[in-house]
């Protein structure tokens, strides 16, 4: 075969494609759907990825997260998990003691009001913002630091201070052109004195993450005495110790916690990159939907392709005995309708990366989604569809290859 | 000797039936020759004319072209052959529809990788041949008959074949085109090219030099023009 062949195969194919337009279209309207749905589902997953990759950095990569139930629960409640006991600042005391491979650790817990959190400074509201009870190494753990002000200090936990850290968002919602630190703000009716401003987190799916304020667990606990189950945050000393802090941590809380050695952990130890492999499962079982209606797409544009070849090649029965007859080999043939059934899925598969890419634009102009796709699906998507053209063109090709040239020549 | 045939048999069997369509034929035809073969209709001209094209191979017999066995070759070989050494008319011109004039008669040097400038310009000389450089690029459908009988027989001898065979060239034309195509041949044959054409009109077989009669699948008498 040479390239010639294969440069008059493909503009055979298209002379045939343009004299058949809505023929071809319906022919590859599988592949098309097929192609598109792979190119529109994974820009939209790589940018969901873009989004987690983003408030993974901004989190940091080696967080350890030591709550009472798994962070991504599915179902309810078991038995065993409802009996489980709260988590405690005394925990968290322990860890930062006899944990040598920790090198901060902070309790947080979360108050949600009913009807959202009611947080005022004069006649400004936040807009329902969280309420966050934390420890000075809130910093530290989670890198993120006071920008105006300072964060609490050891004082302000031990005398139940009623001081506050306010989130960007709350800042910019009740001291738009004010200093705000020193003033008075309400939460949940409460006064408290704003000592600082932490620095704006990047977004999360679109979603603000500065929508809080922050005030000490010693206050927190007073106010809010009937809120108990606490969440820990922990760093390593060094990120390659990440496992070895995990260790000291599960015994060390076993051993507080009076866990038998034969039974498992009564609590749950998380890091980033265990809620990584969740959303990567997650993600997973989106994939394998994509996999599953590009391959019926694929399926039945394969199919549609077959038939119009075999369509095709009974039509051009006599042009097959003419070509023959002026030295044509099989093989030539063969090529000629392979590299035709391949050119037709080819041009579907170029449509459905269009509509695919269009699609990803779309949900990205309409979603905070950074939706994108790479080069690599691209030329998948690409080299998918040809192969369809190829697969389901060999038979078609092959009865045209196999023509005898009288019985073609004669053909009516 | 270009060609020489041993006892051809082409038998078809249609269920339990045969059909003879050729018997025996023995024929020997020169480089140089200009021959023409008549007979009534279903006598078996279409068939011969195939053989010797190998576009069909016989049920029995041997086939020499230019000293080669060709009736024991197989698929490739013989399409290697019809490029290369055979030229074919046919009485319905069977040029590609959708291909223009030029595009028709490079076909045959597609299938053999000559390039593509030398392509254009052999197409060109062929088409100068048949006095219709003017009509290259020209579709089937945007031609005369004659016209694309000459365009047939441009992709014919594009090749410089050793052969060029013609089945009823002019069955589809009226008697002044027929004769135009036949003074066509007479120039090829002057340059030295080998003919043999079937024919059904005496008038067109006396412009070759040797007449081969053929009635129920045999050789039944040859005329040969003395000069
Ligand atoms: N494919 C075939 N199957 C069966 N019989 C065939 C086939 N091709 C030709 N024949 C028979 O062989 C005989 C010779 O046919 P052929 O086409 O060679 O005749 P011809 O001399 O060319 O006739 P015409 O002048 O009408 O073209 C005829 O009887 C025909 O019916
Ligand atoms: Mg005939």
């Amino acid at each position: 075969m040479t390239v010639f062949e294969v440069k008059e195969g493909i503009s055979l194919a298209l002379t045939a494609v343009r004299t058949h337009k809505m023929r071809s279209f319906l022919t590859v309207l599988g592949v098309l759907i097929g192609v598109a749905s792979v190119i529109g589902m994974v820009s939209i997953i790589t940018g969901l990825n873009n989004s987690m990759a983003e408030q993974i950095e901004s989190l940091g990569s080696n967080v350890i997260y030591i709550s009472q139930y798994e962070m991504v629960h599915f179902g309810g409640l078991s038995a065993e998990e409802r009996r489980r006991k709260d988590i405690t600042a005394e925990h968290a005391e322990a860890i930062g003691e006899y944990c040598p491979s920790v090198g901060a650790v902070s309790p947080e817990n979360h108050y949600w009001a009913r009807g959202g959190n009611q947080v005022k400074y004069k006649d400004n509201k936040a807009n329902r913002p969280a309420v966050v009870g934390v420890w000075p190494d809130y910093e530290i753990v989670n890198n993120c630091f006071a920008v105006e002000g300072r964060f609490f200090t050891e004082g302000n936990i031990n005398f139940r201070a009623t001081v506050t850290i306010l989130g960007n968002d709350v800042k910019e919602a009740l001291f738009p052109n004010l200093d705000p630190i020193g003033k008075q703000v309400r939460i949940n009716g409460k006064k408290f004195t704003v000592v600082g401003v932490m620095e704006k987190k990047p977004k999360f799916l679109g979603e603000s993450q500065d929508n809080y304020v922050l005030i000490p667990l010693s206050t927190y606990k007073r106010t809010y005495p009937e809120d108990k189950a606490l969440t820990l945050l922990a760093r390593p000393v060094s990120p390659e110790l990440t496992d070895k802090a995990i260790d000291e941590i599960t015994q060390l809380l076993r051993r507080m916690r009076g866990v038998p050695y034969d039974k498992p952990d009564d609590f749950a130890i998380s890091t980033q990159e265990d809620l990584m492999d969740m959303y990567k499962r997650i993600t997973g079982a989106i994939y394998l939907v994509m996999v599953v209606i590009s391959s019926i797409g694929l399926l039945v544009g394969g199919v549609g392709v077959m038939n119009i070849m075999l369509v095709s090649v009974t039509e051009r029965t006599r042009e097959i005995g003419i070509r023959k007859a002026v030295g044509a080999r099989k093989r030539n043939i063969l090529w000629q309708f392979l590299i035709e059934a391949m050119t037709l899925s080819g041009s579907g598969g170029l449509l459905g990366i269009v509509i695919g890419l269009l699609l990803g634009e779309f949900v990205g102009a309409v979603t905070p989604l950074a939706a994108g796709v790479s080069v690599f699906w691209i030329i998948l998507g690409f080299s998918f569809s040809v192969s369809v053209g190829l697969v389901f063109g060999i038979y078609p090709a092959y009865r045209a290859a196999r023509l005898d040239p009288i019985v073609s020549l004669r053909y009516e | 000797m270009l060609i020489r045939t041993q006892d051809l048999w082409k038998i078809y069997e249609m269920g339990r039936e045969k059909v003879n369509a050729l018997r025996e034929v023995s024929l020997e035809i020169e480089k140089g020759e200009y021959a023409a073969i008549m007979g009534p209709s279903g006598s078996g001209k279409s068939t011969l004319m195939n053989l010797i094209g190998c576009l069909d191979t016989p049920t029995k017999g041997d086939y020499y072209l230019n000293d080669k066995l060709v009736s024991q070759m197989n698929d490739d070989e013989l399409a290697r052959i019809r490029n290369k050494e055979i030229g074919f008319v046919f009485q319905t011109f069977n040029l590609l529809a959708r291909a223009t004039a030029a595009h028709n008669v490079e076909l045959p040097l597609v299938y053999n990788g000559t390039e593509s400038e030398v392509r254009k310009r052999k197409a060109r000389e062929a088409l100068k041949m048949v006095d219709l450089e003017d009509r290259a690029t020209h579709k089937p459908n945007e031609l005369s008959g004659g016209e694309r009988q000459r365009v047939a027989l441009a992709r014919a001898l594009v090749n410089n074949p050793a052969l060029i065979l013609a089945d009823e060239p002019t069955g589809n034309l009226d008697t002044k085109t027929g004769h135009e195509i036949m003074n066509i041949f007479k120039k090829l044959h002057r340059q030295g090219n080998t003919l043999i054409i079937v024919t059904h009109e005496h008038d067109i077989a006396t412009y070759a030099d040797r007449i081969i009669y053929i009635r129920d699948g045999a050789i039944e008498k040859e005329e040969r023009k003395k000069n």
